[in-house]
């Protein structure tokens, strides 16, 4: 590889600015007085208090997972506040035109106006501040469909029913480490219902900020859709540029009964750090889906070029006969960032299906782990499964690394796989250039071309975003 | 009155990894003529034309290139693009999920910009390159495939014609493209050459095939050998060459 490819790493983060408000911060620690402090505040029922509390029991005898091909010192959960809300004069705001607004227009300067007169057309965003929602645009036209789309916190204590019924059905408690501590903490997030046989008349979307120091971000986010119903819903994410790491634990729950869809796309830009891997977001997210009824699907499109460390895994339960799971991914590495991310596909029902496509950009010195399972149970007569994970290397200091599990108990069952490893060559530069295209756009060129596949998986709108954020985190991965 | 040459190489030296490969070449190509360069495997003919368009693993140990009067050694290779020189390449590389279309939009977008002229939309840009497609008998669908994935050899080398078509340089350099072609592709290509030939334009086409010289008629004719022109003559010399063989020479 020629010097160029080698020299390394300016990037500039746009999103890195801090936003100048008052806020209410938790002292940092984590103990069951915290929690009733949180569920407080939130003024929740007692059985939520007491669903977060059994979390909190089970993951003090819970330890971090060590399986990732990641490295990092140990998280102090001590250190981290587990609560910050922006101090607005009454409780919380009770329509977006109470919000400070200077946190609109920190929502605003990232591409997304909520106040009614500039608000995205076709899109109905849930915006989600540090700990707290601020705000849903659309609601009344929404819910003339029906379609519930609103905070979790609102959720539960306006409809108690679904959140009791499903919070916590797809991704336990005690799940994994970092799912029993979201279930203990977890802040806010979005709640999505689809009644039967309704097609959400807009896309959904839930655009989290990150903005005080030293909180740790825990949202929960949980999607019903019931039976013949179809909803696409996109997340958002960015961060303040900041020396500490900070921790992001979500966790994503989505249930599609019989003959729905959800589909749902992540374009996600934490904070990677700084060109010395100083900073930047640890996440660490449990996403998995359930297609609980029979002809279901769910789709699970993620574009990540953010976060000093990923590992993410969202997944699907293929429950129901003829349900269909989808994993389509990109995952661009710069700098000192690692990811350790991939899927599962849980094959149970019959003639059940999955793809996964997995698109991994390493640049800099990073590592670009792509880990991922397909299981197929013995009653998934003429279960399918495709995968394909391609890895591209630009400059020959980063790492690419793929493990992927099959566990197949059905005979029947047909599994396919391809791995590819390819570089941006010198050739492919050359030709660029010796076409006029300068370095830079022909780097971001020859990466969106890999990464095709997955784009064409996303909501019109957010395919050229996506592109644009590649070409933004791919700032100086040559010289 | 003279004329001022396009380009100009004086006692130009270039080496890999400490290997001398041209070992002093001097060349000069006016305005509008057409110089071909042959000479046997290894002698150095790519590497003449990737030194000129700017490729880096070559060291530049001595001598000079003026292009249009400026040091060419100056410009980065995309500078030299837009300067209007242009490499058909002996072994195209293929950029796979880039759309041909996207990329020779690109490419054509960043060249006018740089001459001072306007952006082509996206709906002329698709007129003029299905236009150009037609004239080299390729089929629209090509413009929708990845640049050169899964094109045949014959398809990328045409393709390096089509993008030559639309960025109208003034001087191309084509480093064989008639290898690999089909008779009936051989004449295609030679006549997309031939109707891009004018006063201004000048072409070094480098090739192995006397037959190609048929169809584009040099001005003249140069024979490389061990990184040095060791003849050059006019259109008779390559059918002299093609009886006696290169030992004839040396
Ligand atoms: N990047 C490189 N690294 C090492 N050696 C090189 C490199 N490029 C060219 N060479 C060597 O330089 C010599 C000239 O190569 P060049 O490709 O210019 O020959 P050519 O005249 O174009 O040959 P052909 O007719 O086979 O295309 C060869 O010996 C080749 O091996
Ligand atoms: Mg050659």
């Amino acid at each position: 590889m020629s010097d160029e490819i080698e020299s390394l790493i300016r990037r500039e983060y746009e999103a890195g600015f801090v936003t100048n408000i008052e806020s209410e911060t938790l002292p940092p620690g984590l103990n069951e007085d915290v929690i009733r402090i949180i569920s407080a505040k939130k003024n929740e029922p007692e059985w939520m208090l007491q669903w977060r509390l059994e979390a909190y029991r089970k993951w003090c005898d819970m330890e971090a997972p060590q399986w990732a091909h990641l490295q990092h010192p140990p998280v102090d959960f001590n250190a981290i506040s587990y609560y910050s809300s922006p101090k607005s004069k009454d409780d919380a705001p009770k329509s977006l035109d109470e919000v400070d607004p200077e946190i609109l227009e920190t929502f605003e300067k990232l591409g997304i106006p909520l106040h009614e007169r500039a608000k995205l057309a076709g899109v109905a965003v849930d915006a989600v501040f540090d700990s707290v929602s601020i705000g849903t645009t659309y609601k009344d036209e929404l819910a003339k469909a029906g379609v519930i789309f609103c905070s979790i916190s609102e959720a539960i204590k306006d409809y108690p029913d679904l959140i009791q019924k499903y919070l916590g059905s797809v991704v336990p408690q005690q799940d994994n480490f970092y799912a029993a501590l979201n279930s203990a903490v977890f802040s806010d997030g979005s709640f999505v219902y689809i009644p039967k046989n309704t097609r959400c008349p807009m896309e959904l979307s839930t655009y989290f900020r990150i903005n005080e120091l030293n909180t740790g971000q825990f949202e929960r986010t949980l999607i019903v859709a019931d039976e013949g119903s179809y909803v696409s819903y996109l997340e958002g994410c960015t961060a303040p540029m900041r020396d500490e790491n900070q921790l992001h634990a979500a966790v994503v729950e989505l249930v599609a009964l019989g003959d729905a869809e959800i589909k749902y796309s992540t374009v996600q830009n934490w904070y990677p750090g700084d060109e010395n891997g100083k900073g930047g977001i640890y996440n660490f997210v449990t996403k998995r889906g359930v297609c609980d009824g029979a002809n279901s699907k769910i789709s699970w499109t993620q574009v990540e070029t953010g976060s000093a460390i990923t590992w993410k895994y969202p997944s699907v339960i293929l429950r129901g006969d003829n349900s269909i799971g989808e994993f389509y991914s990109v995952a661009l590495t710069n700098g000192y960032q690692q990811a350790d991310t991939g899927t599962k596909m849980i094959h149970l029902g019959k003639n059940t299906k999955s793809t996964i496509v997995s698109k991994g950009i390493s640049a800099g010195r990073s590592q670009n782990a792509y880990r991922g399972l397909v299981r197929i149970s013995p009653r998934a007569e003429g279960a399918r499964n495709y995968t394909q994970c391609d890895s591209l290397l630009i400059g020959d200091q980063c790492g690419a690394h793929t493990f992927p599990y099959i566990e197949n108990k059905n005979p029947d069952a047909i599994l396919e796989h391809e791995a590819t490893t390819s570089k941006v060559s010198d050739d492919q530069l050359f030709l660029c250039r010796q076409r006029g295209i300068d370095e830079e756009k022909a780097v971001s060129m020859i990466v969106n071309g890999f990464c095709k596949e997955v784009f064409k998986e996303l909501p019109m709108e957010f395919a050229v975003e996506a592109g644009k954020l590649l070409e933004v985190s791919l700032e100086g991965a040559v010289g | 009155m003279s004329k001022t040459p396009l380009l100009e190489v004086k006692d130009l030296v270039a080496e890999v990894d400490g290997k001398t490969i041209l070992n002093g070449i001097s060349l000069t190509v006016n305005p509008g003529e057409v110089h071909a360069i042959m000479g046997p495997n290894g002698s150095g003919k790519s590497t003449l034309a990737n030194v000129l368009a700017g490729r880096d693993d070559y060291e530049v140990v001595s001598g000079s290139v003026r292009f249009k009067g400026q040091d060419l050694f100056e410009l980065e290779p995309e500078e030299r693009a837009r300067e209007g020189v242009f490499l058909a390449f002996q072994y195209p590389v293929e950029i796979p999920g880039v759309s041909n279309m996207q990329f020779l939009k690109a490419s054509v977008d960043a060249v006018r910009k740089h001459r001072g002229q306007e952006e082509l939309d996206a709906p002329s840009f698709m007129k003029l390159a299905r236009e150009h497609c037609k004239e080299l008998k390729l089929k629209p669908e090509f413009l929708k495939r990845g640049v050169n994935e899964g094109f045949s050899g014959g398809e990328k080398k045409r393709n390096e014609i089509l993008q030559m078509a639309l960025l109208e340089p003034s001087l191309a350099l084509l480093d064989e493209t008639d290898s690999g072609l089909d008779i009936d592709a051989l004449q295609v290509a030679a006549e997309g050459v031939n109707a891009l030939r004018n006063p201004e334009r000048s072409f070094i086409v480098v090739t192995h095939y006397q037959r190609l010289l048929n169809y584009i008629v040099p001005d003249y004719v140069h024979v490389l050998a061990g990184g040095k022109i060791v003849k050059s003559g006019g259109r008779e010399l390559a059918l002299e060459l093609e009886e006696k063989g290169y030992s004839w020479i040396q």
